[in-house]
């Protein structure tokens, strides 16, 4: 026991406050890795985000029973299935996980150490990053192997909508997170997942919807799978959905900063 | 710390308690469920903004100078705080990697004997291996001031003990320890400064020994529930006290400091006991145990339990 120094020598105490914590960047990458190893980990949330989108993508691609509008069906089916998988992160994964770290204590906990409450979102939003990234590099590899012709063009314009859906629905799914009971939050992110899997002009554009699909579209979700799908079966900038996303993502985060509750 | 009140809804939690911890000293934290010590401690870690008084955490503002107190300040939550699916090993080197000069992870796993459950997800540990783990947590980044919210709580016997050690030595490195307990030997035995908390007030606060009086002497014996104590109080000397502190067991103690428990005392109350054809069983002459001290107090508060024979208190 004598070997344990538990306390900072007093000679670099008088150093400040850099000398005490670990620079920013590195706690917030450590949280990152973190977070990102825990989502890859866990089953469900791989079925979720992995495994389920690539059935949708298979099933879309191969067989005609769902009417995807005109044009390839592969490329249409695989915008739609990415924006899925997106969602799946950024909303269902990370609403789930924060609502139980967050009865579990561990919000609280890394509150209280130099991560802070800002760097923990800091870390969140960069495991969510990591793993969409992950995400779009398989799914996008099984559509070109399936015959997916992106439009080039379209790439910029897909990363920003892609970038702003995700925000946006991180946004959304933390205010679920931080204000329902974790179970209720469980059973929430899942039903909300599938509704907007059916209806929710993700896989299916919001044209296919008929009189329904007025509504979708300015939905987060319409507007993410409308937006991917015009930037990558176009190659043209989707400025109408690119708005959208920003107008959720601004109503999101202040209804987060709002409500959210750190404790259960 | 002083007059802090924290409130949820219109009922105070905390109301108006204060108190001071000192480096190099463990400072416990002594309440019954709901007394008010975890609302405290969360205001002084800068999880709970008080509705009134002063908090400060090495003369800074919990809330305000947050930033530069996390680096320095420990926390053990009393619900942990694990995230429940990963390894313990992650988590503590996730807490190590937000420090500059974190303890080394071997030792400190080393001690607290969790060598073998790394790699084990926590929600598999036991209640003990995840306490010991938020304490490395807590301890990992070598604050200047550690809270610890009921740090033994479901440890057994030989864990608690290992747990002691680890604040013991902290206390010898100068680490300003703050930890809630109910357990009275636990505080008896390790803190340099007791504060009793009941409905959110400081009620009493000092080292053990002024608590419970030094060597003052104290009679205690069982017997059956509810005996009315009235007839016994004139038997007794000045400043000497009989008390129910829980159901069926009686302590007869000295309320204020110039008053002793004398021979005839104990002459008195045995006498008083063969006149009811009472055996006091466990019947002990010693000195007054913080638990002595807890129980009375807490007796006096609820005014549940009966005192009789207060004389000049």
């Amino acid at each position: 026991m004598s070997a344990l120094e538990l306390t900072v020598p007093a000679t670099t105490r008088a150093e400040g406050e850099q000398e005490r914590a670990a620079a920013p960047v590195r706690r917030i990458l450590a949280q990152t890795r973190f977070d990102a190893m825990a989502m890859l980990r866990n089953g469900e949330q791989l079925l979720l985000t992995v495994i389920l989108p690539l059935f949708v993508l298979a099933g879309l691609a191969r067989s005609g029973v769902v009417d995807l509008g005109e044009g390839r069906r592969i490329d249409l089916a695989t915008p739609g299935v990415l924006a899925l998988a997106l969602i799946s992160t950024a909303f269902t994964g990370q609403a789930i996980s924060t609502g139980f770290d967050r009865r579990a204590g561990l919000l609280r906990l890394l509150g209280t150490t130099p991560l802070g409450r800002s760097g923990l979102i800091a870390g969140r939003l960069g495991a969510v990053a990591v793993v969409s990234a992950i995400q779009v590099v398989l799914l996008g590899a099984v559509g070109l192997a399936l015959g997916w012709q992106p439009q080039l063009a379209g790439l910029l314009p897909a990363v920003l909508v892609g970038v702003l859906g995700s925000a946006a629905f991180v946004s959304l799914g933390l205010l679920l997170a931080g204000t329902l009971r974790a179970e209720a939050v469980l059973a929430a992110a899942n039903v909300i997942w599938v509704l907007l899997l059916a209806g929710g002009g993700v896989v299916l554009a919001a044209d296919q919807l008929g009189p329904f699909g007025d509504f979708v579209r300015w939905l987060p979700s319409g507007a993410l799978g409308d937006g991917l799908r015009v930037a990558l079966t176009g190659g043209s900038w989707p400025w109408l959905d690119l708005l959208v996303l920003a107008a959720w993502t601004a109503a999101g985060t202040l209804a987060t900063m709002r409500w959210f509750r750190w404790d259960s | 710390m002083s007059g802090l009140v924290k409130r949820y809804g219109a009922k105070p939690a905390v109301d108006g308690a204060s108190f001071s911890a000192a480096a190099g000293a463990v400072t416990a934290v002594l309440g019954l469920n709901g007394a008010g010590k975890t609302s405290t401690i969360e205001c002084c870690e800068g999880l709970r903004r008080p509705d009134g008084g002063t908090v400060r955490v090495l003369g800074r503002d919990p809330i305000a100078d947050g930033a530069w107190l996390r680096p320095r300040v420990g926390v053990m939550l009393q619900d942990g705080g694990m995230p429940q699916a990963a390894r313990a090993g992650d988590v503590l080197d996730l807490a190590a990697a937000m420090y500059a000069r974190p303890l080394e992870r071997k030792e400190l796993v080393a001690t607290l004997d969790l060598g073998s459950r790394l790699r084990t997800p926590v929600r598999r540990l036991s209640g003990g291996e995840r306490q010991r783990l938020a304490l490395a947590v807590a301890l990992v980044g070598r604050p200047d001031v550690a809270f610890l919210d009921e740090p033994t709580a479901g440890l057994d016997p030989q864990a608690r003990l290992v747990v002691w050690e680890l604040i013991a030595q902290l206390r010898r490195s100068g680490v300003a320890v703050v930890l809630t307990t109910h357990l009275l030997d636990e505080a008896e035995r390790l803190a340099d400064h007791v504060v009793l908390m009941a409905a959110g007030r400081v009620v009493a606060a000092g080292t053990p020994g002024e608590l419970t009086g030094g060597s003052d002497r104290t009679l205690s014996f069982d017997g059956p529930a509810g005996l009315d104590l009235a007839p016994l109080a004139p038997l007794l000397s000045a400043g000497i006290a009989a008390t129910e502190v829980r159901p069926g067991h009686y302590v007869i103690a000295n309320r204020t400091p110039e008053a002793h428990l004398l021979p005839g005392d104990v002459a008195a109350t045995t006498a008083w006991c063969a006149r009811l054809g009472i055996m006091p069983e466990g019947l002990v002459l010693g000195r007054r145990s913080l638990e002595d001290v807890f129980l009375e107090i807490a007796a006096r508060q609820s005014g549940a339990t009966q005192v009789i024979g207060v004389v000049g208190a």
